[in-house]
């Protein structure tokens, strides 16, 4: 019970910052992602892949990554996989990672099938309550975040997003340099 | 810590489907008896939940369980499924909005004990709207049946 309104109150208070980091750059959100110094550290988390691999949040430090919360019950979502399929095969070699965190107490039993049927080309992770919560607790599927290659969150989508809003945030992302690099190149001015 | 605003709470309701199941009122059944339990759900504004009969596999159906015991459901009655068309979805899915209800026919055993049981059902439903899909959740339903 208290487990369930910590997350409902998490979730509202998430909410809450959607809307008014909206209500300033929802204009702007469609086409753009939040100003460097707005983002927050995406929380780091270490969960398995479909061999029981850890994958770490963190390990992708220098990379862009899209990280998507879906299910295969979540008809939005199978819309949006297609994209990100063609987002890790176009932006892999300039630093994309598009990791997907498979919600909703499935196993691999179901979810490898599904993940062959789409083709998908990119690594998957089973989520849990624990890592949701660390993301405001992710109600609404799809959720995506996309998180620049500081490890800081770029841009929040909660439900269907467009293509072009994928994928401008993804150039934008994947175009700014690490932070020492750019900490370097100020110095060098 | 973070501490929501009213509005706060205010979006939270009207950004995540709720069931509102009316819980059923107690039942006086005789011994060997035959009886139906009308179960009433209303799914809140701008969701739907697929029905008892989703029109895609992967999709997650509708379904009432009630736990055997001296007072068994032989058959539940689905609400009847309305055709929905998303914009994203190659085909119509089968759902339910709104208020709806599922009729649940029981059967009193010959030999039950007498006296008060409480028979227990989960309700389970997954709901959408057209951006987003939400966890599926169950709730607890609780019948009392007196047998005479």
């Amino acid at each position: 019970m208290t487990r369930h309104l910590i997350r409902a109150l998490s979730l509202s208070a998430l909410i809450v910052l959607i809307i008014a980091g909206c209500s300033t750059s929802r204009t702007a959100s469609a086409q753009s992602v939040k100003p460097t110094k707005d983002r927050k550290v995406a929380p780091d988390f270490t969960l398995k892949d479909s061999s029981g691999k850890p994958v770490k949040l963190s390990d992708y430090r220098g990379k862009a990554v899209v990280l998507d919360f879906w299910a295969t019950w979540c008809g939005p979502c199978k819309v949006e996989i297609p994209w990100f399929v063609e987002f890790q095969r176009k932006y892999k070699d300039r630093g994309l990672v598009i990791l997907g965190v498979a919600s909703g107490d499935e196993d691999w039993s179901v979810i490898q099938p599904f993940a062959s049927l789409m083709k998908i080309n990119y690594p998957l992770v089973i989520g849990n309550d624990t890592m949701a919560d660390l993301y405001g607790g992710i109600e609404a599927l799809p959720t995506t975040f996309i998180i620049d290659r500081d490890g800081r969150i770029a841009k929040l989508h909660v439900g269907l997003a467009s293509k072009e809003d994928f994928q401008n945030a993804i150039e934008k992302v994947l175009d700014a340099a690490p932070e020492p690099q750019r900490t370097a190149a100020a110095r060098a001015e | 810590m973070l501490l929501p605003s009213l509005s706060g709470l205010l979006l939270l309701a009207q950004n995540s489907p709720l069931l509102n199941v009316v819980p059923p009122e107690p039942v006086n059944a005789k011994q060997g008896s035959a009886f139906t339990v009308k179960l009433s759900a209303t799914l809140n504004e701008g969701f739907h939940m697929n029905s008892h009969t989703p029109a895609e596999t992967y999709l997650i159906p509708l379904t009432l369980k009630w736990t055997p015991g001296p007072v068994e459901a032989n058959d539940v009655e689905y609400p009847k499924p309305e055709m929905l068309k998303l914009p994203f979805e190659a085909k119509p899915l089968s759902v339910v909005t709104g208020k709806s209800t599922l009729v649940t026919k029981f059967k009193v055993q010959a030999n039950a004990q007498l006296g008060l049981v409480t028979v227990l059902g989960k309700l389970r439903y997954q709901a959408c709207n057209d951006k987003a899909c939400f966890a599926p959740k169950t709730v607890d339903i609780k019948l009392p049946v007196t047998i005479q």
